[in-house]
């Protein structure tokens, strides 16, 4: 359901913690593959909503929730997507980590249905450490539409554990999947290990080494870590296994059975392959045929790109001319309620102080923010989502990764960028899904060149004010669009071009690989995603408004109207900020705004109308036009107003933004660069085009 | 079968069956972990944009590598 109120801003970072597992009578762990619907799952059984969409890897981090069953409580604790549960990534380690720990009585793995054969793999694994295992075959509907029948049963026969088929995005078969939840963690189905075969050498080694192990479930799969004797530290009590596993290294090298990781996975893959096929009949030879098709236009040599811009220009153009109305009517309205209220102030008798403190403050940067800024936030995200509900999203790291390897980064980080898209600090905490370190750093610093939602309404009204302004009424939502699309491409540029810098300089190396599971297309939930979506973004951008955009118009209140020596605050501090301002083509009360912004990027431009509109030049500023007015009259041209975009396009990244970054990397200079590097380069881009312009006399 | 030619040599539509992956490292995993190892029937589906990367049939699922990395894999 792309990218919800849980999955952005300051909770975009949080792990799942331990204290909410304490009370629950069951604690049921979630494993599975990237992308086969885990989510989707999780938020069916316990109702919340976590940040589901249509690409590997977008749950980063783990999320709790409980639901009620049949008298039980039951704490759902939903891992990382993983491929296996041997390879390096952090994210996987989590995952295998708390399978290994135990603490779930039972472990859900939720297969993809159209994709089981390599779904088995990780099954297979997951069972050679527990056999409490449900297996959730999700996306049943899709697998049925796609010709491929499952024998569920015969399935559930060969590996021993209860299969469940569900289709969990209509919430079919998630009653039967509790059911087998719940009588999984009361023991009342017996166990049945399923113990993959190795090479008879291995077994024989396995069995040597489990007899100096205590006796637990999992020994089996603690002798082959040992074996596999660069996997993981020796556990207590171990030692004489481990000695024991080292004895045996010799003998497997010379029966060419090393890497054993090696051979472990390739028995594992073959055993997923008999399994698949005994269970597994496709009635139609091409299932895949219809996301070829698409492919072959959206990722094509010559359409590719071109598509990518046309599919998010057409948001843009909607975005903006959609949120027109809203905008209008919502300006309308809060003009209408705000005289009333200061009708109502003015009956009160309250001083005239605070009246104005209450309506010039708070009401008028509250209600600004909420007419001009909530509608395109509200209005692009739900159609953003769709494109990422689609299986779009992969498919632009795919046609961009060449341009990313070429500044020695990873495609991957368009992905990161499409969720920056929608916030900087849940793209932030996306680069997770990069796997090689110093790529994922780079993708960390350059996040906030991209624009994020609440940046876009900013740039939206100084191009239509300025720019597209000139152009006949009913092309203008066509012309902003266009110029949004162009500084999207100017902040991708700007993206590549830094990444290739930093990869030259002090995040030095050259590109890892890219792999990348491209997945199914699948037809959007529409009106599900539609009314979701808007609500929640609604709610978040109203309750941000509330708590950043109220406080700040006070505070740029109290400053304009406590005068200290010849004049207030506020023109202290513009006045202070005004020679720097000026010199690269903005003014004082600008670059002050986006300090004063820091909280949040959406309050900027209300900040700047409050400071003009403090300071004498009182206009009502009910539409767009207006503002033009309001910002010609202090002193804006177009130079200005490109300067403006610039900047704010390239500067610090919000306060919510860098607290993810110092959460993300750990480290304050990090975070100082993520800090620095965009308001390096805003500024110095300011400077140079307003040197530019001085220079060939325009300004 | 025909001698081994790399995987990147594959055109579009073309199919093979993996004889030797000599990549190391984490990638090795990562292709493991997607069921690519010896003797896995892979099909070339389309190259990117500017040829790289590259898109693949393996197991059921379309798999993206870069050029690089797939003229390590080797196919008869």
């Amino acid at each position: 359901m792309g990218l919800t109120a849980q999955s952005t801003g300051r909770h975009a970072a949080d792990r799942f913690s331990e204290r909410q597992q304490n009370h629950a009578d069951y604690i049921v762990a979630l494993a599975g593959n990237p992308n086969v619907g885990k989510s989707t799952v999780f938020n069916a059984l316990t109702g919340l909503h976590q940040h589901t969409g249509n690409w590997p890897g977008k749950t980063v981090a783990g999320a709790v929730g409980h639901f009620h069953s049949h008298g039980y409580e039951l704490n759902l604790v939903d891992l990382p997507g993983t491929y296996s549960l041997s390879t390096n990534s952090a994210e996987e380690e989590v995952a295998r980590d708390y399978i290994c720990s135990k603490k779930a009585h039972c472990t859900v793995v939720v297969c993809d249905a159209t994709a089981l054969e390599r779904s088995l793999n990780l099954v297979l694994q997951v069972l050679e450490i527990t056999p409490h295992v449900v297996v959730c075959l999700n996306l049943l509907d899709e697998a049925k539409k796609k010709g491929i029948h499952i024998n569920t049963a015969h399935l559930s026969k060969q590996i021993g554990v209860p299969v469940v088929g569900t289709s969990a995005r209509n919430g079919k078969g998630l009653d039967r999947l509790v059911q087998k939840i719940l009588s999984v963690c009361r023991k009342e189905i017996p166990v049945h290990s399923y113990y993959c075969r190795y090479p008879p050498l291995i077994e024989e080694a396995i069995q040597d080494v489990l007899s100096h192990l205590p006796i637990s479930e999992d020994n089996r799969f603690r002798a082959l870590c040992l074996l596999d004797n660069d996997s993981q530290a020796v556990g207590k009590g171990e030692e004489e296994a481990a000695q024991c596993a080292a004895r045996w290294q010799n003998s497997l090298k010379q029966n060419n059975l090393l890497p054993l990781c090696d051979t472990i996975a390739s028995s594992i893959i073959q055993q997923a392959e008999e399994i698949y096929a005994g269970t597994v009949t496709i009635h139609t030879a091409q299932t895949d045929q219809r996301d070829r098709q698409i492919d072959r236009i959206l990722m094509s040599r010559k359409a590719g790109i071109p598509m990518m811009l046309f599919l998010l220009g057409i948001i843009l153009w909607i975005t903006i001319s959609a949120a027109n109305v809203p905008s209008q009517l919502l300006s309308q309205f809060f003009s209408w309620a705000g005289d009333g209220i200061a009708q109502g102030l003015i009956l009160l008798k309250t001083p005239s102080w605070l009246q104005s403190l209450l309506m010039d403050g708070i009401y008028g940067t509250l209600t600004w923010v909420v007419a001009v800024m909530l509608p395109p936030m509200a209005i692009f995200f739900p159609l953003f989502t769709l494109l990422e509900d689609f299986g779009y999203l992969p498919r632009i790291a795919f046609n961009l990764d060449h341009a990313f390897c070429k500044a020695h980064a990873c495609g991957k980080q368009a992905l990161t960028m499409s969720m920056g898209l929608g916030c900087n600090a849940a793209g932030v905490v996306g680069c997770r899904i990069i796997d090689s370190p110093r790529e994922r750093m780079i993708a960390i610093l350059t996040n906030s060149f991209v624009p994020c939602n609440g940046r876009f309404p900013t740039l939206i009204a100084i191009m239509t004010v300025f720019f597209a302004g000139l152009a006949a009424a009913p092309l203008q939502p066509a012309i902003s669009a266009l110029l949004l699309l162009c500084t999207l491409v100017v902040a991708t540029c700007m993206t590549l071009l830094i990444s290739r810098l930093l990869s030259a300089t002090i995040l030095h190396g050259m590109p890892s690989s890219f792999v990348m599971e491209l997945p199914p297309y699948r037809r959007p939930q529409i009106k599900k995603v539609l009314v979701r979506s808007l609500c929640d973004r609604t709610l978040s951008v109203l309750s941000r408004a509330v708590c950043v955009a109220a406080p700040a118009g006070i505070v740029i209140w109290i400053m304009a109207n406590i005068t200290m020596g010849d004049a207030t605050i506020l023109s202290h501090c513009a006045s202070f900020l005004d020679p720097f301002g000026r010199l690269i083509g903005l003014d004082g009360v600008i670059l002050f705004a986006f300090l004063l912004g820091f909280p949040a990027n959406e309050i900027v431009l209300p900040i700047i109308l409050m400071a003009y509109l403090s300071s004498g030049t009182l206009v009502e500023y009910e539409s767009l036009a207006a503002l033009h007015s309001i910002l010609t009259a202090n002193g804006w041209n177009i130079i200005t107003a490109v300067n403006m975009v610039i900047l704010c396009l390239f500067h610090f990244p919000c306060s919510t933004t860098c607290l993810t970054i110092k959460k993300e990397t750990g480290s304050f200079k990090w975070t100082a660069l993520a800090f620095f590097l965009p308001t390096a380069c805003g500024l110095l881009l300011c400077f140079l085009f307003t040197s530019l312009m001085r220079l060939i006399g325009f300004a | 079968m025909n001698e081994p030619i790399p995987l990147s040599a594959l055109a579009d539509g073309q199919c093979g069956r993996i004889s030797s992956v000599s990549l190391t490292g984490p990638i090795r995993r990562r292709l493991q972990d997607l069921g690519m190892i010896e003797g896995t029937k892979i099909k070339c589906l389309q190259k990117g944009p500017s040829g790289d990367p590259i898109a693949f049939f393996v197991r059921g699922t379309a798999i993206a590598i870069r050029q690089k990395d797939a003229s390590l894999i080797h196919i008869c």
